[in-house]
């Protein structure tokens, strides 16, 4: 029995990546822009899982795995950078001014 | 049961539109801990088990925390999110999201039409996944491990401890 149809899915999946993209714009924080990406990767794993599950393939869900070791790496590096504006001297986490890290 | 999806997905998206809207940064990730745990009720009624234990593991689990260390690390004072008030008022959001929300009606109108047939549900297991993960699909393995390392490495470069020249 079809609990979620795919075009439910579909339509969840853009109105998340319609909210994190709305997020990546509107928020000049770089925590929060991260955190809007993070949104987005998870609508597109959606898309790709409730495709796995249309066709049943696994092959969604090995896409999954990948986009989860993408969003990992994305974050650490993200973070990464932001704790090393911040141990410079950067007062603020606004992203117009990150222009400031040399090497 | 269509009701629990209904539940859970508006969970999902009413999570992620308070993330985007919340000044101070540990509401926020608290928010999305709440939206991917949704997210992980949703893989599951999907089918995908197995999706829906990595998501709370490795998302609202390992990443998360990574969040909240460096929130706490970060030590953002006063003055912060007073700025951040200032950016949140109307005026400064209000053209990006009406250019968010023009997309969103494009990409839902472009979505509508796509034609339903019987989808035939039954659950993809971890044993599924392991067999296309590990017999078509090795060589993606191969590189997430590049990429894994390749992050490692630049996460080091990035934070090691240089001495301050002047």
């Amino acid at each position: 029995m079809p609990v979620f149809s795919f075009n439910d899915t579909l339509l969840l999946a853009t109105i998340l990546l319609s909210v994190g993209l709305a997020g990546v714009l509107i928020r000049r924080n770089l925590l929060f822009m991260l955190m809007s990406l993070d949104i987005m990767l998870n609508a597109a794993a959606l898309v790709f899982v409730g495709a796995g599950a249309r066709w049943h393939d696994a092959a969604g869900q090995v896409m999954f795995l990948l986009i989860l070791a993408l969003a990992a790496v994305e974050t650490a590096v993200g973070l990464a950078i932001i704790l090393c504006l911040h141990a410079r001297g950067r007062p603020t986490l606004d992203a117009d001014t990150g222009n400031l890290l040399q090497g | 049961m269509h009701a629990l999806a209904l539940l859970a997905a508006s969970v999902t998206v009413i999570g992620a539109i308070m993330v985007i809207t919340r000044k101070v940064a540990v509401h926020a990730v608290l928010y999305l801990v709440v939206t991917l745990l949704a997210l992980a009720a949703l893989l599951v009624m999907l089918g995908a088990s197995f999706a829906a234990m990595l998501e709370i593991i490795i998302y609202a689990g390992a990443i998360m925390v990574l969040f909240v260390f460096v929130i706490m690390m970060l030590n953002l004072g006063q003055p912060d999110s007073a700025r951040e008030k200032e950016w949140l008022r109307p005026r400064a959001w209000l053209g990006p999201g009406i250019l968010a929300a023009i997309v969103c009606a494009e990409l839902l109108y472009c979505v509508s039409p796509l034609s339903e047939s019987t989808p035939s549900l039954s659950p993809i297991t971890a044993h599924d996944v392991g067999l296309s993960l590990f017999g078509r699909y090795v060589l993606m393995v191969e590189l997430a491990s590049f990429l894994l390392l390749a992050g490692l490495i630049s996460v080091f470069h990035i934070g090691r401890n240089r001495v301050e020249d002047p």
